[in-house]
């Protein structure tokens, strides 16, 4: 088939086949959408495994999040540094994460990270008001973001916390028709 | 092989730097002192595996390890015994391992086995994950030399390498898989810029298509490839051959493009099949051929869509009617996270903010119902205007039906009134949806059960004309069955005639055969309703086809460059661009593919056709939606009306089975054509093929198993198993609700404690004070382990092995496209409560702390 990539040695291939649910050729394709963000930056062989970021204004510029308005939380939840800036196992990370085959669980534990702004392991209201305006680019006056927030934790704070946990979370989600 | 290299790899990096491979071996050894503790803790993991979150599990791990080191401690010389001696030798350890501990051994190489194939589902940085699969890679591959004894050992060894192989047949295998389907890459680019609905439009096209490729394949295999190749030719009997008066034109375009002329005594039709039993030298039963490939057709594709239905089914967890998330689900699941289009992203983004403000609006007068009586009266009236539009357009249909047989029978017709039923479908199928629409305006339904009365409309008035075509139908073949006998005694006659004309000569010779052409025959009422099916089906394709010209791109090339001198901005006002008509298209899809199945009995050919339809439709389409179509206004995502869609395709695979059925059981077939000439009735293929070609005990098994007497006890047992099956799901239903009302109750208890009572609030702060540190004390050390072991990993693979036994749990088994292993029932019939759960074995702290009404409270999160 494609023996002539020397990007990645066989074993690096079928080690990231083996931690994604990615197949060899959506591996290199990725490695290539990877490389297009800054090809001054990103070498052509990955064999002996440079150490390269990107910073988040390349990451955040994909067509695919470019719209998305988490992206900004998406990039650091799975960057290595919490900031955004990516290196080419964090990036395969995301999409492997993002993609149809990923299960559930697994999505509903990034999407809780994603959610929880302040990365205090909670969704508490201030994260809740966020997801609102970023959802609706401010569009809802502050007493509507308000109702909106209470009746989130109502309706899924089982514990009775006044915040949602990965707990809290996943079962609420799990049911949503449709989360992906 | 790679995993040796990697080996080795590994075993290079030991004397280059000799200080780091000292701490290496002392790290391997605590790390083979933890796994050991784990396989006599096996037991309690095992139970903790039916657990769904593997985190915790991976978590609870950690913490026992931790808590177990103390003990591991007084082990750890007879550990080192055992963990310095496979790593020198791998084959003179046979001996100085006991039988327990190489069943530990086994044990362990299984989890990282486990671990390799789950490594995907784990929730960790790919530099950790990589790490670890390089671990676990390597602990398989050293000690599975060491397992196995005496003579199993190259049994062992012979099968985990033909485990290997078989690993990476299967990888290289999905690879291919995945390589050859095809659009993937037209539909992401879709789906991109319309969302995921529109893109589902395509995928069910795309699975549509290779339903028709197998079906396809069949009828091509089986009868129309044996029949061309095998069967009698063109011309050699009347059946075959195109009638005398017929032969002047047979060959122009107008009567082609009529499926007259050569097409209509081609293989692509009924009436070109012979009855002849066997034929070539393969001894091929062609009408039996026939037969079972017409009942295969069906058969197939009833599994198929069934198959896919009960997977839609298992997959969507959600029980979509549960009123109590409304605002949670709209909250963290409305984006759509694969639409990377700005424009569509507005869109999104405006109808998230609707969405949002009618649900506070709805929250915030919920109660109050205004003029319900006006309500009322709006939706019987606009259910009254539409059952009259589909009264009036069924019968507008049997009206034209009607005349075209009559006109039939007139000779030198126009084109439109050749064409009449076909313009007449089209026409209803283009003005009524928007008709339906405008009078659903007055209901005032919310969106989405709106969308599902316009569908379940639509499919009514559909169906309601594809049945009253079908009855008209059967007027026709029914006088084309009386013409029949008629024409029988004719043909006969002619035959005698000619024989006794040519013998009443006095010539001995036999007599010149009758030329095929000139015998008369019958109408072949089989012939006639394939030329119908086909019709329709090609005046369908032509209508979609130039309905996307039109409609689509000649009105965006218009709005476009028509712009710049017109005084309206027409982009944004009155035509603007069209939008993809999803649930429309669906139907289109749904109802062409039942026509197929109607048809392919009477036209082998149909099925080719329609695979070239729905070819040529999908370039088209995604063209034609790239180039000139907005994304919708309402942006509703597919994956909740998947299998509404799959309903209505087996609903209508259900319906056209039932005039195939039909005729098939009570209809007597064509005397002079197709392959069932010449008996009583299609069925009785089957019995003649038992009678001839199988041993005479089988015929009489036949005739028993055919016997009502045991037909109807059959049944019956069917039925009884059904109302079981039924009667057990519905007691799980129930069992379902009470679980979620009392969960629901005990919400409501909680909440009133805490509103209430303000000593209990106070009671509780303390509880959460008391956690608070301890959540502190139990994050930290993990943490500083964190840091610990991260740094030599950058050097060494084998830095990590601590983290590897400390977090090798895996409950899940799933490779590549496989869920979780809970499924959704064990989510349901033990929805996880907050006062209910048990807490797992290895979470019990020294310490006084209860385990109070928040268990979870004090539990921190798993960390990479």
């Amino acid at each position: 088939m494609g023996n002539k990539q020397t990007i990645f040695t066989p074993e690096q291939l079928d080690a990231y086949q083996d931690c994604t649910f990615f197949t060899r050729k959506e591996i290199l394709r990725l490695f290539y959408r990877y490389r297009d963000l800054a090809p001054q930056l990103v070498p052509l062989d990955y064999t002996d495994k440079p150490d390269v970021t990107l910073p988040y204004e390349l990451i955040g510029s994909m067509p695919e999040l470019k719209d998305n308005p988490f992206r900004q939380r998406i990039a650091e939840v799975f960057s290595e540094d919490g900031e955004g800036n990516m290196t080419l196992d964090d990036f395969l990370d995301m999409f492997s994460v993002m993609s149809e085959m990923a299960p559930r669980d697994l999505k509903a534990y990034y999407a809780f990270k994603i959610y929880d702004f302040n990365n205090d392991d909670y969704i508490c209201k201030s994260d809740l008001e966020k997801t609102v305006n970023k959802l609706t680019r401010n569009e809802l006056t502050p007493e509507e973001v308000t109702l909106a927030c209470n009746k989130v934790i109502d309706e899924a704070d089982l514990d009775n916390d006044g915040k949602l946990s990965l707990e809290d979370f996943q079962h609420m989600i799990i049911r949503a028709p449709d989360f992906l | 092989k790679e995993d040796e290299e990697e080996e080795s790899k590994e075993e290079d990096n030991g004397p280059r730097q000799n200080r780091a491979s000292k701490r290496k071996t002392l790290q391997r050894k605590n790390n083979d002192g933890k796994m050991a503790e784990k396989g006599v803790s096996r037991k309690r993991e095992r139970d903790k595996k039916t657990s769904t979150k593997e985190q915790k599990d991976s978590e609870n791990k950690e913490k026992k390890t931790n808590k177990e080191k103390g003990k591991e401690k007084e082990n750890k010389e007879k550990k080192e015994r055992r963990s310095s001696t496979p790593s020198t030798s791998n084959s003179s350890d046979e001996e100085s391992l006991s039988e327990e501990e190489l069943a530990m051994l086994m044990e362990q190489v299984e989890q990282k086995k486990k671990l390799i194939s789950t490594m995907r589902n784990k929730p960790w940085r790919m530099a950790k994950k990589l790490s670890m699969l390089r671990e676990a890679q390597a602990f398989v591959e050293k000690f599975e030399g060491a397992l196995g004894k005496g003579k199993g050992k190259k049994l062992y060894a012979y099968k985990m390498m033909m485990a290997k192989k078989w690993v990476k047949f299967k990888r290289d295998f999905d690879n291919f898989k995945t390589q050859c389907i095809p659009w993937e890459m037209k539909i992401k680019e879709v789906e991109s810029h319309f969302g995921s609905s529109v893109a589902s439009y395509f995928i069910f096209l795309r699975w549509m298509y290779g339903v028709n490729l197998v079906l396809f394949g069949l009828i091509f295999g089986l009868v129309i490839i044996p029949e061309v190749l095998m069967g009698m030719p063109y011309g050699s009997m009347p059946r075959k051959t195109v009638p005398r008066a017929e032969q002047a034109t047979a060959m122009d375009f107008s009567v082609l493009w009529d499926f007259e002329g050569y097409i209509k005594y081609s293989a692509l039709f009924y009436g070109y099949y012979n009855n002849q039993r066997t034929i070539g030298w393969l001894k091929y039963r062609l009408p039996m051929a026939y037969f079972m490939v017409g009942i295969s057709v069906f058969g197939y594709s009833l599994m198929v869509v069934i198959r896919s239905m009960a997977r839609n089914a298992n997959e969507s967890t959600g029980e979509g009617d549960d009123e109590n998330f409304v605002f949670s689900w709209k909250m963290f699941t409305s984006w759509d996270y694969l639409i990377g289009n700005p424009e569509t992203a507005d869109n999104k983004f405006a109808s998230i903010t609707t969405s949002f403000k009618e649900s506070i609006v709805d929250e915030q007068e919920s109660n109050k119902d205004e003029n319900i009586h006006l309500r009322r009266f709006l939706r019987v009236l606009a259910n009254v205007l539409i059952i009259c539009c589909l009264c009036g357009s069924g019968y507008l249909i049997y009206f034209v039906v009607k005349r075209s047989q009559t006109f039939s029978k007139m000779q030198n017709i126009g084109w439109y009134e050749r064409n009449e039923v076909e313009i007449v479908m089209s026409l209803l199928g283009m003005f009524c949806p928007p008709l339906f629409e405008t009078i659903a305006a007055l209901e005032n339904y919310h969106p989405r059960i709106g969308l599902k009365w316009q569908l379940g409309r639509i499919f009514a008035l559909f169906l309601g004309n594809l049945y009253t075509f079908l009855l008209a139908l059967m007027d026709d073949v029914n006088e084309k069955l009386a013409e029949e006998d008629v024409l029988k005694n004719l043909t006969q006659w002619t035959l005698l005639s000619h024989h006794n004309s040519s013998t009443g000569n006095g010539s001995t010779a036999t007599p010149p055969p009758l030329d095929p052409a000139d015998v008369p025959r019958g109408p072949c009422w089989e012939t006639t309703v394939g030329i119908e099916f086909v019709r329709l089906t090609v005046s369908d394709i032509l209508v979609t086809f130039v309905t996307i010209l039109v409609g689509d791109f000649i009105r965006a090339c218009f709005v476009r460059f028509v712009n710049y001198c017109w005084c309206w901005d027409l982009e944004a006002g009155f035509p603007s661009y069209a939008e993809f008509d999803i649930s429309g298209n669906v139907l289109g899809l749904v109802f062409n593919q039942g026509m197929i199945w109607m048809g392919s009995f009477y036209a082998p050919g149909l099925v080719g056709i329609n695979v070239l339809r729905l070819l040529t439709s999908m370039y088209f389409q995604c063209w034609a939606v790239m180039s000139s179509n907005v994304p919708h206004e309402r942006v509703f995502k597919a994956s909740k009306s998947n299998n509404f869609y799959m309903g209505l395709l087996l609903l209508i695979l259900f319906l056209s089975l039932l005039p195939v059925a039909y005729t098939i059981m009570s209809l007597p077939p064509s005397f002079d054509c197709g392959p069932f000439s010449g008996k009583k009735r299609m069925y009785e293929v089957i019995q003649e093929t038992i009678e001839l070609d199988f041993p005479v005990f089988v015929a009489k098994i036949f005739s028993y198993v055919a016997n009502p007497g045991l037909i109807i006890p059959a049944i019956l047992l069917m039925v009884l198993a059904i109302y079981y099956l039924n009667a057990v799901s519905e007691a799980y239903q129930r069992a379902n609700a009470e679980l979620k009302k009392k969960m629901q109750m005990l919400r409501e208890e909680e909440k009133n404690k805490r509103n209430n009572k303000a000593s209990t609030n106070s009671a509780m702060q303390d509880l959460e004070d008391l956690f608070k540190p301890n959540t502190k004390n139990e994050n930290q050390p993990k943490q500083v382990e964190d840091k610990k072991i991260e740094p030599p990993n950058k050097t060494s693979p084998t830095g990590k092995q601590g983290k590897v036994a400390a977090e090798d749990v895996s409950p899940i088994n799933g490779r590549r496209g496989v869920a979780l292993t809970p499924p959704l029932h064990v989510l349901v019939t033990r929805p996880p409560m907050p006062g209910v759960r048990t807490p797992y074995p290895g979470q019990a702290r020294p310490g006084p702390y209860p385990q109070g009404p928040v268990p979870w409270r004090g539990r921190g999160h798993p960390r990479y």
